[in-house]
């Protein structure tokens, strides 16, 4: 083998190829020193016509062993697929194994504010649908002067945006109102998971929507998904001609099949159930459609015995990640306090940390980016005495709105709130350093 | 010329470099704007966008209607069919009752059956209630039924369900929760008329943001 490849990699072609490379910038001034070098650096940039010789089993990243000391035993070689470190294991937690399931983040596992794609939360009511992505159509009909049917590579083809933004379940929290389900024994990924963020990419619904030629009596749209639950949500055109994407992009790639491949409705700051994945049909209309999901599931039963009809708007939130259940710190001293901030109606702009149950308040430290109706990392440096504390943390958004205490959060929502749960949580920390949840 | 301007004059040669050997002639460009502390920022650029782009094609009325299966509480979208009660009555003991209970009301999936508490919708005073939530004491609209057992029941044969079946499954549960009577028959007539008991219950978020909490 190595001879025949030693043959070859004297033709002109390569040689051009190599050079070329190393202008580029690949390798760059890095001299070749074995012809097992040369080929395998010429098939990074061609890997059409020069065949890549077999790796030992020990190359190919699947089960590479650990060396005394990795300067003395030559690495692996680059591959065309990465994964992660062998020592490192974040996982979704599937909560519910069914049909209409869901699986929720390892809050505490994930730096910074993106989640990979992998361990983005899923909720689906009919489970995940196979759509080939050449027969995937969009159409787009009722009041609108041309109906239209789009395919993936139309939408492609239109401008493109690329934001990035939190998407939230509406029932994210729900573990935090007091019922029969409450323990203190609960993780940030188990109370709060049903949050991710992500860059989007996608088409603007507006562009869309203009193409088609939109009634200007018309004042709703309803969405519709491709899944066996054939999901719908009414949404208002208002939102659709706002800020709306059809989204085929997260993360630099193409949509995972979890979060609508190939292409999903995405609503900047609104709850997660209206951002219709695996997105089919949008019919414009001059009414709300009253379909299941929006009356009979996601409206929020009100103290005064109403109940709130679409609501659609994600509250400023802040939760702490760490220190948090089940972590046990091992000592007293500095530890820096972490989490994560939101608002579905703009930019976080404070963060404020209590370590002592909520009498005194210290702002914490926002990390760039602090983007809209996206997630804003906060850091607070904590020098732990030893003794029981209780950490909070509170978040405000550029509308003045201030993330609401328990007490008031129940007081107003009512004991049977189930949705939108995003009062102030507690961690208290005990003598032996375990953190519970206060619920 | 500052150092960025240089490093970006460099990276762009090499692209247009690789690109022109495989062949795919693409435009590289890099837009750098002096600002007034000596730093470069990306200049934000606002293009023009044509009247229609043209992309896409017209979809015809055959695979609207292929695909256009919503109902609304006006009525529309409802086909012409009828059904039963007592049609119901043996559909849903054979496609529905394993999930939802003989009667509507024993699970072990949504509880779907049920008028308690008859009075005062106290849903938002404990997460009692929230577990007895019912098509007879919470589902404002009674199209609802027929739109979403269509499109999504049985969830092991969605969407397998003929109009006579699902006209029939509306009447029975409709019946079980005591808003029509036994003999009564629907079609896309009398469905919309229907007026179920939680239907005023519903407001308008009234959530806005801002100093106070709602």
């Amino acid at each position: 083998m190595p001879e025949q490849h030693a043959k070859r990699s004297k033709g002109s072609k390569m040689s051009r190829r190599l050079w070329l490379t190393g202008t580029a910038g690949l390798v760059g001034g890095m001299a070749i020193k074995t012809v097992y070098d040369a080929v395998n650096t010429a098939s990074a940039a061609s890997p059409s016509t020069v065949s890549q010789p077999p790796l030992p089993q020990k190359q190919q990243g699947i089960s590479q062993s650990v060396p005394k000391d990795p300067t003395k035993v030559p690495g692996r070689l680059a591959s065309e697929l990465g994964q992660r470190a062998p020592y490192e294991h974040p996982r979704r937690l599937v909560v519910k194994p069914q049909l209409s399931g869901y699986s929720v983040t390892p809050l505490q596992d994930l730096r910074g504010i993106i989640t990979p794609a992998d361990l983005h939360f899923e909720r689906h009511h009919g489970g995940i649908p196979a759509i080939d992505p050449q027969q995937y159509r969009l159409l787009i009909h009722g009041m609108v002067d041309r109906p239209m049917r789009f395919s993936l590579s139309d939408l492609k083809r239109f401008p493109s945006i690329s934001r990035f933004y939190f998407l939230e379940c509406s029932g994210n929290g729900f573990l935090s109102v007091p019922s029969e389900k409450s323990t203190p024994e609960i993780s940030p990924q188990r109370l709060d998971g049903l949050i991710s963020t992500s860059e989007w990419t996608g088409v603007p619904l507006r562009m869309l929507l203009r193409e088609a030629g939109v009634n200007p009596r018309a004042k709703w749209l309803l969405a519709e998904g491709n899944d066996a639950a054939v999901m719908t949500r009414s949404i208002p055109l208002e939102k659709a001609l706002d800020d709306a994407l059809i989204a085929y992009g997260q993360n630099g790639e193409a949509l995972r099949p979890e979060q609508g491949y190939p292409a999903r409705l995405f609503l900047p700051g609104w709850e997660g159930n209206t951002m219709i994945k695996w997105i089919r049909r949008i019919e414009v209309s001059d009414q709300p459609f009253m379909t299941r999901e929006e009356t009979s599931k996601y409206t929020d039963p009100l103290p005064d015995c109403t109940a709130r009809l679409f609501s659609f708007e994600m509250d400023a939130k802040s939760i702490i990640t760490f220190p948090a259940f089940p972590y046990r710190l091992p000592q007293k001293g500095w530890w820096e306090i972490t989490g994560l901030a939101w608002s579905g109606r703009g930019r976080i702009v404070r963060v404020e940390v209590s370590t002592d149950g909520g009498r005194n308040w210290r702002r914490a430290v926002l990390q760039s980016p602090v983007l809209p109706k996206c997630q804003t990392r906060f850091n607070f440096l904590w020098n732990w005495n030893g003794k029981p504390a209780t950490l909070m943390s509170r978040a405000t958004d550029e509308t003045g709105y201030v993330q609401p205490e328990r007490e008031l959060f129940l007081r107003k929502r009512g004991a049977g709130t189930f949705y939108h749960a995003n009062q102030i949580r507690a961690w208290k920390v005990q003598k032996d350093g375990r953190v519970l949840f206060d619920i | 010329m500052n150092r960025p301007l240089v490093l970006s004059i460099v990276c762009v040669g090499c692209l247009l470099e690789v690109c022109c050997w495989q062949a795919t002639p693409q435009e590289a460009t890099t837009v750098v704007m002096q600002t007034k502390e000596g730093t470069t920022e990306p200049e934000m650029v606002q293009q023009e966008l044509p009247v229609r782009f043209g992309f896409g094609q017209r979809a015809t009325r055959a695979e609207i209607a292929a695909w256009d299966i919503d109902v609304r509480p006006d009525g529309q979208g409802l086909p012409a069919a009828a059904g039963t009660v007592a049609q119901g009555r043996s559909i849903y003991a054979q496609k529905c009752a394993a999930c939802h209970g003989p009667t509507g009301k024993e699970g072990p999936f949504d509880v779907l059956v049920g008028r308690e508490p008859r009075e005062g919708f106290p849903f938002g005073k404990s997460m009692e209630f929230f577990r007895q939530k019912t098509i007879g004491n919470y589902w404002p609209y009674s199209t609802t039924l027929y739109d979403y057992i269509q499109r999504a029941m049985p969830q092991n044969q969605p969407g397998s369900l003929q109009a006579h079946e699902v006209y029939s499954l509306v009447a029975f549960l409709l019946y079980q929760n005591e808003i029509i009577g036994p003999d009564a028959r629907l079609d896309a007539q009398s469905l919309p008329l229907i007026r179920m008991p939680a239907r005023d219950r519903f407001v308008r978020d009234n959530r806005q943001g801002g100093v106070t909490f709602r």
